[in-house]
């Protein structure tokens, strides 16, 4: 099992780029009223067909060749159920996937959010071409990051390889979510 | 209480002149970091560690570095695995790496080309 939501999303996501995904969308909805925490991932790679999803939730089913066990999405479907949430997995071939975890937010076993700003750093180091999209959402309040708004600065993808901008954009992703926790009395989930 | 300076993306246009000695080191010939982002190195800290790299490039200044990810490559129980590639040297797989070491790796291997032999554990020669 991983430790925190952020762990989970670089996960999820690592295997969305794997599949050749332009671009990701990361949800994470935190619902207080509803006592509910959604984490969803929607790619835009190559999907899978009935056969592998049908399989992909089992920890003996890879595509790998390096070792005969896939980890990710068991973990997270776990991680989900354990706290009485639901785990969905909806892809389809040359189109795309959608990974959708719910947690019941005042269970003991809810994750905690962990580094967000890292995982998204992360992410756009290991994948500068992809265009990543995080969505965080805490009840009223939302914070959006579209690397396609941040090219608008930036002029260049080039760019996003330098850890100097790689960084700047943790800093911002961290200080936004700061705000959106501020906001609710320091309330969040971490 | 002074509020600290909350950051705006129109500073990206000023960071974009800082960064841009980058485009320098585009083509080919730079050395390379990889880091292995999968399951079992996210779940060993390999995060934390790729963020330990990309503040030790930035302290320093080194620009005409790559650092990439990769997925999970059979070495589950070494993570987080750290590649170092020298233009004409060996690749040099390192395991177990904190992000402590990472400073080390840096220095005395990726820009003086000495290997930290301790903490290596494969070569591609």
């Amino acid at each position: 099992m991983l430790e925190d939501l952020s762990q989970y999303i670089l996960d999820i996501a690592e295997n969305s780029a794997k599949a050749n995904a332009r671009q990701v969308l990361i949800e994470l909805i935190v619902d207080n009223s509803k006592n509910l925490v959604v984490l969803r991932v929607l790619d835009d790679g190559c999907g899978m067909d009935e056969d592998l999803l049908k399989k992909v939730e089992d920890p003996f089913t890879t595509t790998r060749k390096e070792r005969r066990v896939g980890l990710g999405i068991p973990f997270l479907k776990q991680a989900a159920l354990a706290c009485e949430g639901f785990f969905k997995i909806t892809s389809e071939r040359g189109k795309g996937t959608i990974v959708e975890a719910g947690f019941r937010k005042d269970h003991v076993d809810c994750p905690p959010l962990g580094d967000i700003a890292s995982t998204i750093a992360t992410l756009i180091m290991g994948w500068p071409d992809c265009r990543w999209i995080f969505h965080y959402e805490l009840d009223d309040s939302s914070f959006t990051l579209d690397l396609d708004d941040l090219l608008g600065y930036l002029e260049d993808r080039e760019l996003l390889k330098s850890p100097k901008v790689v960084l700047w954009i943790k800093e911002y992703v961290q200080e936004n979510i700061s705000l959106l926790h501020g906001k609710e009395g320091g309330d969040g989930i971490a | 209480m002074v509020l600290p300076k909350i950051r705006n993306l129109e500073d990206l246009r000023k960071l974009k002149e800082e960064a841009k000695d980058l485009t320098s080191a585009r083509s080919g010939g730079r050395k390379k970091i990889i880091v292995g982002m999968g399951t079992c190195g996210i779940a060993a800290g390999a995060r934390e560690v790729m963020t330990a790299i990309l503040s030790e490039l930035d302290k320093r200044g080194i620009k005409d570095v790559a650092v990439e990810t990769t997925g999970c490559i059979g070495m589950c129980q070494h993570e987080p695995l750290v590649d170092i590639i020298r233009p004409g040297e060996p690749r040099v797989t390192y395991g177990n790496v904190k992000p402590e070491d990472v400073s080390r790796i840096i220095t005395e291997h990726l820009i003086n080309g000495n290997i930290v032999w301790e903490k290596v554990i494969g070569r591609t020669d």
